[in-house]
């Protein structure tokens, strides 16, 4: 096992090099000079001089790329032009608060999508199935941002049962955070929780249809053992895989639902950076979250490995 | 002489082919309705300047905030501008920029896919660089390249472009590597076929059924993701307006006038949702070891 951990996280080594020089190479995309687009037609010459300077692009590339490295290897993204605070330093000061929404909407997504998925596949071509069918449809096909709007619409501005927006954070008033960060998690959660519905509905009759659903059965065993005991634990397979994918979604989707809800997490900042072209925050936050899903998605593949013996079998 | 009687019959087998392909898909209840729900959107895309020939841009401070009616049947906005004649010109841009996406992933995505799949000198390098690329969330590296490039329906485009590239390549990658051990593909080469023929001739025939798959749900991303980029005000400038412009716009009245918002939301939802369902009969019939439902 401590063989496959560590020649899991040495293949990650080289896409990580690549992901970070992708998200340096970022700011070469700017059309024309980069410190102009980032001080605006105002800025003096000086002025100009100063973001050159601080972004190190009066250096040579590879002057700039191995600064990047070095900096990088301390833990330093650089510093952001707008907020004026080390980059790393905004992004962990935001992140509990996405890390809060990201679980309580993956929850949601597995309670629901599970839940949908397991319903359809039991009551397979009847009404349930054709409902959860659509449901996981519509759920792909939904922007979750235009959901969210339409969220507030009718559940904050018609019923008045939860806020428009704010955050309320959880160590102040548990109650409070439940209610704001439940409109943004159900946004986040429905585009997901669709997906989620289709494998588990596809894998659940896979499963229900092997032998040893129908040995368990031809014992007598009661239907909620059958399914609860010995079809779910297969099922729960695909879905532990899906994890990392999600998640990456959850966090792709924080930067407009973050923004429409007010919440103040990374996925605001993100926002802010774009309308404010604060480009390191932009590269670091791009670096931050991809890196922080590739260690993630190590650890859902460890975990995965240490709950299915039949790779177990073949890893070793 | 031989070229006069193989000719016809090569016609005759390609219309048999169609036929029996269309045969299968009209037969394919996901794929009809896809069909039908993205062909009406199209087509009502096309006929546009027939159906309204009021300028998306043309105020009217009178008529602010009127609600869906027989006169505006989609109402006007805060400026007056009849949201009908808005939200059909933003499909052209959405839709345009979905079907510019695809274009180049099709062009793109085989071309690297074939060298990393055939040629395999490349194949570690270019899949090295697709992970990397791939493991950016999707949308999140969009938005990051599009914030550097500058707002334009372009950037939107690149951006869209360089997040699914690597991912339609990865598929015809996958599909190549297959074919080119196949048997008759190892006698073209014995025979002495170069290797632009075999690609062409023998391979890509086999790649076609889940490329065109992978492209349908590339459109439907695409279309998704178009709307978050200019909603964010990364993709075309508001003078003409997509549907993420006009959702975004709406935002601010959401209490006095849903509808600004709820309307160019159902079109981006149908147009998803008729991709989507498009890509599922289209796999369904074409590729049936992709499916992923029973």
């Amino acid at each position: 096992m401590f063989g496959y951990i560590i020649s899991r996280l040495l293949q990650a080594i080289p896409i990580l090099i690549l992901v970070s020089l992708i998200a340096f190479g970022i700011i070469y995309l700017i059309p024309g000079d980069a410190a102009v687009v980032i001080g605006g037609p105002s800025a003096t010459p000086e002025e100009l001089a100063q973001i050159r300077q601080n972004l190190g692009l009066d250096q040579p590339l590879y002057i700039q790329i191995l600064t990047f490295y070095i900096h990088l290897f301390q833990g330093d993204l650089g510093r952001s032009l707008t907020l004026g605070i080390p980059v790393v330093d905004a992004l962990l000061a935001r992140s509990p608060i996405t890390i809060g929404i990201a679980i309580y909407s993956l929850v949601l997504t597995i309670l629901i999508g599970l839940g949908t998925g397991m319903l359809a596949a039991l009551n397979h071509n009847r009404w349930i199935d054709q409902a959860a069918t659509l449901f996981a449809l519509l759920g792909v096909s939904l922007p979750n941002f235009w959901l969210a709007l339409v969220m507030i619409v009718l559940f904050s501005v018609h019923l008045g049962w939860l806020p428009t927006g704010g955050y309320v954070p959880f160590t102040t008033d548990p109650v409070g955070w439940l209610r704001s960060a439940t409109l943004p998690a159900v946004a986040l959660a429905l585009m997901q929780a669709g997906l989620l519905t289709r494998i588990t509905r596809s894998t659940m009759l896979e499963v229900l249809n092997q032998d040893y659903i129908r040995t368990a059965r031809a014992k007598g065993l009661p239907e909620w053992i059958v399914v609860g005991r010995h079809a779910l634990a297969n099922v729960m397979m695909p879905i532990v895989t899906m994890i990392g994918l999600v998640l990456s979604v959850l966090l792709s989707g924080s930067i407009v639902i973050e923004t429409i809800f007010g919440v103040p997490g990374i996925g605001s900042l993100l926002g802010s950076a774009i309308s404010n072209r604060d480009y390191p925050m932009i590269q670091g936050g791009l670096l931050f979250v991809t890196t922080a899903l590739l260690l993630l998605n190590i650890v859902i593949d460890l975990l995965y490995t240490s709950l299915d013996p039949r790779i177990r079998v073949r890893g070793r | 002489m031989t070229d006069i009687i193989h000719e016809p019959s090569r016609l005759a087998l390609a219309l048999d082919t169609t036929r029996y392909w269309l045969r299968r898909l009209a037969a394919n209840k996901s794929f009809l309705l896809g069909a039908i729900l993205f062909g009406s959107i199209c087509l009502v895309t096309v006929l546009a300047p027939l159906i309204t020939s009021v300028d998306p841009n043309a105020l009217s401070v009178r008529n602010r905030f009127k609600p869906p009616s027989e006169v505006y049947l989609f109402g006007t906005d805060n400026l007056g501008r009849d949201m009908l004649s808005r939200v059909l010109n933003g499909a052209r841009l959405s839709l345009g920029i979905g079907f510019a996406v695809v274009i180049l992933n099709a062009v793109f995505g085989v071309l690297l896919g074939a060298i990393a799949g055939y040629y395999r000198r490349l194949d570690d390098l270019l899949m090295r660089i697709a992970d990397a690329l791939m493991a950016f969330p999707a949308v999140l590296l969009a938005i990051g390249i599009a914030a550097a490039l500058g707002p334009s329906a372009a950037t939107a485009i690149i951006a869209l472009a360089v997040v699914y590239i690597p991912r339609t390549a990865r598929v015809v990658r996958a599909s190549i590597l297959v074919a080119r051990e196949l048997d008759y593909v190892q006698a073209a080469r014995a025979a002495g076929a170069r290797d632009g023929r075999i690609l062409w001739h023998h391979i890509m025939p086999n790649c076609m059924a889940p490329l065109i798959v992978q492209l349908s749900f590339v459109f439907a991303y695409a279309v998704l993701s178009e709307a978050v980029l200019s909603f964010l005000g990364l993709s075309a400038p508001p003078t003409v307006p997509s549907w993420g412009v006009l959702i975004a716009e709406g935002r601010t009245y959401l209490r006095e006038a849903a509808w600004l918002t709820v309307i160019p939301g159902i079109a981006i939802a149908t147009t998803v949702l008729g991709l989507n369902l498009l890509g599922d009969g289209l796999r369904d019939v074409l590729d049936p070891r992709m499916k992923v439902e029973q």
